[in-house]
């Protein structure tokens, strides 16, 4: 058995207005970071999983996602796997 | 007289204004429902109450969605039996897929405490089957995330299937910007499942079913669903 680090990031999905990211963008701006021209404020998530090999880790966590730490409906997720 | 059951989740608190609206207002049976319970058979109609169930952790109600008596509130449903879920039972029913579409951030990004109009946007439901079509409800919002959003093929389906029950509007039924308190798409304030029997609404009827709280209007959705249950519910030894 194998240890695993799992990184999995939440995000909303493009077509949903982030009123937090905006609101992020705007002090951004006020405080002299014009460059800046989006923000969206997403998730996180780091999983410690023991397991047998890789492939398995990363079906279940995209099953996870699915199920749990993302909804669909609004938002996207990526997993990163580490050993 | 109808059994009603109040599901209880860690974090429920509107629990018992329900239970005070259905028990001493509307005279009827009722009972609260630990959410691990799973046996449903003995209830005429499941509500699922506003509250910060699981504190809202992850999203709001995605905890909630997953708890063992939400199997059975599935079962109930597709049986044809009325559930209604408000504010944060709203967010349990589109967290678990009992109605569509999802409850985001509000635009404001503030919570927001107020009495709100909505209007009635159709009565083909058991919910609203006593009201008209433009009825103008007043009604009290609490939320922080109440903010209806689905995607342009869902939308249609709602208004084609007739599922978008109630929108937010002036106090003479206008759909303003103004009037929505929370960025929800087409001022969306309640909708039902397809069959019609699953309505979620972010405002509070329980809040305002006797003269004591300054409005009277959340009763009639309760009163809907008593004379629904009145015409497909006589069971014997019951009503």
């Amino acid at each position: 058995m194998r240890e695993f680090k799992v990184k999995v990031e939440v995000k909303l999905k493009p077509v949903v207005l982030d009123p937090q990211g905006k609101t992020v963008l705007t002090a951004l701006h006020n405080l002299g970071y014009d460059k800046v021209e989006d923000a969206r404020v997403g998730k996180l998530i780091e999983l410690k999983i023991t397991d047998s090999d890789a492939s398995n880790v990363k079906e279940r966590v995209d099953d996870m996602c699915k199920k749990l730490l993302s909804n669909p409906v609004i938002e996207d997720f990526v997993v990163k796997i580490e050993e | 007289m109808y059994k009603f059951g109040i599901v209880v989740f860690p974090g429920s608190n509107c629990d018992h204004d329900c239970y005070h609206a259905i028990k001493h207002v509307l005279a009827q049976d009722c009972e609260f429902l630990w959410h691990h319970e799973t046996d449903l058979e003995r209830f005429d109609c499941i509500v699922l109450p506003g509250g910060f169930s699981y504190g809202d952790y992850l999203r709001t109600g995605s905890i909630a969605s997953l708890s063992p008596i939400m199997k059975s509130v599935e079962k109930f449903a597709q049986a044809g039996n009325p559930v209604i879920g408000i504010c944060n039972g709203f967010q349990v029913l589109v967290e678990s897929g009992l109605l569509p579409g999802a409850l985001i951030k509000n635009s404001s990004l503030k919570f927001v405490c107020k009495w709100v109009h909505v209007r009635v946007e159709n009565n083909k439901n058991l919910f609203t089957a006593n009201m008209k079509v433009g009825d103008v409800l007043e009604i009290p919002v609490a939320h922080g995330e109440g903010n209806y959003f689905c995607n342009p093929q869902e939308l249609k389906g709602l208004g084609e299937n007739s599922q978008i029950v109630f929108r937010y509007c002036d106090d003479k039924g206008g759909i303003t910007p103004e009037s929505n308190p929370n960025g929800s798409i087409e001022n969306i304030a309640g909708i039902t499942n397809k069959a019609g029997n699953v309505l979620g609404m972010m405002p509070h009827p329980e809040r305002c079913a006797e003269e004591m709280l300054n409005g009277t209007q959340g009763k009639l959705i309760f009163e809907s669903i008593i004379s629904w249950l009145n015409l497909n519910k006589k069971v014997a030894g019951r009503a």
